[in-house]
């Protein structure tokens, strides 16, 4: 660990908070406020994104269906408040809400909950199989939610939400709404960082790099693994969350299995395992989505050959090149 | 003195049977507290199986195995190991992305717990890195604790993988060919580390250079063809006429 290398990765992280940071302030100055609401839907898919290297990038557990927690969040955020707004019952109680510190615990721990369920069952298996079954899973819940004709199946569901959030910050004003979701993941970036460097981070780890090895150590690997996978659907539900407070509109097809895909691109782009580099490939990859599609309507064909250069040469992907040439491939950060 | 004179490890009657091939015929074994328990036997013979019947990776078809007074037969691997098995595998189980001083680290967190602690920094923790460190030390590895595992040579990469099973604080090592696939620099060093645990540690070791286990070893198990034909101490197991006839071959020895 010499000085230069703490230093570099940390000013990467500095400059790249603090460019989020006055990123409103500068939407403002060049009138482009109506940009915020897209800004924050980056942010928001960056946590979601941070969440899914817990699992993909410290675990070594390559999931095809984290779309789906992030999914469940978001649903539970808006059938909690279409409840509440036309004062229907649910589950026979009056139990919808517009409370955000409910709805957004709710969508937490349920979509860890869920998580928890999918992760006893898939963590048994490995490699291939893994990904299969996360995959089945995450479409069962997908199909369950076109299938829900009262919460708009297909079609999605339309609900007003708080607008006031814990009696502070108004979703209304585009500015306050930012900074709060920019301090989420700001919370979310620096809880994350101590998970994966503390006693528990180090299995988690240890299980990515040698099950078996772990296994022989005495470590009872699954249950790690197990809590890593359900904490990592927590936060994909928080994202989730935040995803329907922000659009007030929420429809099925943000857990469609592409949409897990497009979360595992940005965990790629970004560096694997590296924490912050999701968030830049969220960035990224969300602007790549915008901007593409301009120049040609073929992007994919672009975009498709950039992602495998950048898994063949920089498995830290973006922030790799940010980093010391020893620490470009494998490792830990 | 009953207590004494029990085997620390016990295998009854062990059976493994890989399709039509009896991997392990009826081995019946006994490691005794502080040995050396070397176990030789020509490529193939089933040594790995054994080793990995003992550590639970591998379940038998029939017998017993009891390690200090309990039956693990039916345990799993980390069961076992956190009573106390060690082992070391005949291709290098490590962590390669990790560092020296974080592979051992892992180890000795595997008997200290606290496995859900998720705040304070492991790599902070003079619980996991004294000890780490000493270990490292106790191997020869000391001056390698900050050089990532894969770039290790590969005799360091196995003194490591020693150096792990160590920082578990096992009662019992298996070591499955601990030479494997080293130079002649590297073998005279590992020979020596394990001259060093001899009397501090009781071993299972599967070796094939003769010499070695000749010279390590307090008794000798030969096997060939899944079963037990001879145990016994270093001098017997050389005049044993079975064993000569059956593996050691003229003047091999
Ligand atoms: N999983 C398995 N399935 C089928 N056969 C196996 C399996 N594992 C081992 N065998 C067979 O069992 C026999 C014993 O293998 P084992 O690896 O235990 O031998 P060994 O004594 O360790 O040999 P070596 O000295 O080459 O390491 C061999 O014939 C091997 O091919
Ligand atoms: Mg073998």
């Amino acid at each position: 660990m010499t000085g230069l290398k703490l230093d570099r990765r940390t000013w990467f992280v500095i400059v790249l908070l603090a460019a989020l940071a006055l990123l409103p302030l500068v939407a403002i100055a060049t009138d482009n406020d109506y940009q915020i609401a897209q800004f924050r839907r980056i942010l928001i898919f960056a946590i979601a994104a941070v969440s899914l290297d817990l699992i993909l990038g410290y675990g070594g557990m390559v999931s095809l269906g984290h779309a789906a927690f992030f999914g469940v969040g978001a649903y539970i955020v808006a059938i909690l408040n279409w409840h509440a707004a036309r004062e229907v019952p649910l589950f026979g109680m009056m139990l919808g809400t517009h409370n955000v510190l409910v709805t957004w615990t709710a969508a937490v721990v349920l979509s860890g909950a869920l998580a928890g369920l999918i992760g006893l069952v898939s963590l048994r298996t490995t490699g291939i199989y893994f990904i299969m079954i996360t995959l089945a899973f995450a479409q069962m819940v997908y199909f369950f939610f076109v299938s829900l004709r009262a919460y708009g199946g297909d079609d999605g569901l339309r609900f007003p939400g708080d607008t006031v959030i814990l009696g502070l910050i108004d979703t209304e004003n585009d500015v306050a709404f930012y900074y709060l979701v920019f301090g989420i993941l700001c919370a979310v970036l620096y809880a994350t960082r101590r998970l994966v460097n503390s006693r528990f981070g180090m299995v988690v780890q240890g299980c990515r790099e040698n099950e078996r090895r772990m296994k022989a150590l005495g470590f009872a690997t699954f249950r790690y693994k197990l809590a890593c996978f359900a904490l990592a659907g927590a936060l994909a539900g928080l994202a989730g969350a935040l995803f329907a407070a922000n659009e007030s509109y929420i429809s099925p097809s943000i857990m469609h299995w592409t949409r897990s895909g497009d979360l595992i691109v940005m965990v790629v782009l970004g560096g694997m395992g590296t924490l912050i580099g999701p968030v830049v490939g969220a960035l990224a990859f969300l602007f790549l989505e915008k901007t593409l599609p301009d120049y040609t309507e073929h992007w994919m064909v672009v975009f498709g050959p950039i992602l495998l250069l950048l898994v063949l040469f920089a498995r830290r992907g973006i922030f790799g090149w940010f980093l010391p040439k020893e620490d470009r491939h494998g490792g830990s950060h | 003195m009953a207590a004494a004179t029990e085997s620390l490890l016990a295998v009854d009657g062990l059976v493994k049977r890989f399709g039509g091939l009896l991997a392990t015929d009826n081995v019946s074994l006994g490691i005794r507290e502080g040995e050396i328990h070397a176990i030789i036997g020509p490529n193939g013979a089933g040594k790995t199986t054994l080793i990995a019947q003992l550590a639970g990776e591998i379940l038998p078809n029939a017998g017993t195995i009891r390690f200090a007074g309990t039956d693990v037969t039916g345990l799993t691997v980390d069961a076992r190991a956190r009573l106390g098995i060690a082992r070391s595998y005949q291709i290098t189980q490590i962590f390669k992305g990790f560092t020296a001083l974080d592979n051992v680290a892992m180890a000795v967190q595997a008997q200290d717990g606290h496995n859900f602690r998720a705040w304070a920094p492991a790599r902070a923790d003079e619980n996991l890195r004294k000890p780490a460190a000493a270990i490292l030390e106790r191997v020869g590895l000391g001056a390698r604790a900050d050089v990532r595992a894969v770039n290790l040579a590969h005799g360091e990469q196995r003194q490591l993988e020693i150096a792990m099973a160590l920082a578990t604080r096992p009662r019992l090592l298996l070591l499955d060919e601990p030479m494997a696939g080293m130079g002649k620099d590297e073998s005279e060093r590992m020979t020596a580390l394990l001259a060093k645990l001899k009397g501090e540690e009781t071993i299972l070791l599967i070796e094939h250079d003769m010499d070695v286990v000749f010279a390590l070893a307090d008794r000798i198990s030969v096997l060939v063809y899944g079963r037990v034909i001879a145990t016994g101490k270093p001098d017997e197991i050389r005049a044993n006429v079975d064993v000569r006839a059956a593996y050691l071959g003229d003047g091999d020895a």
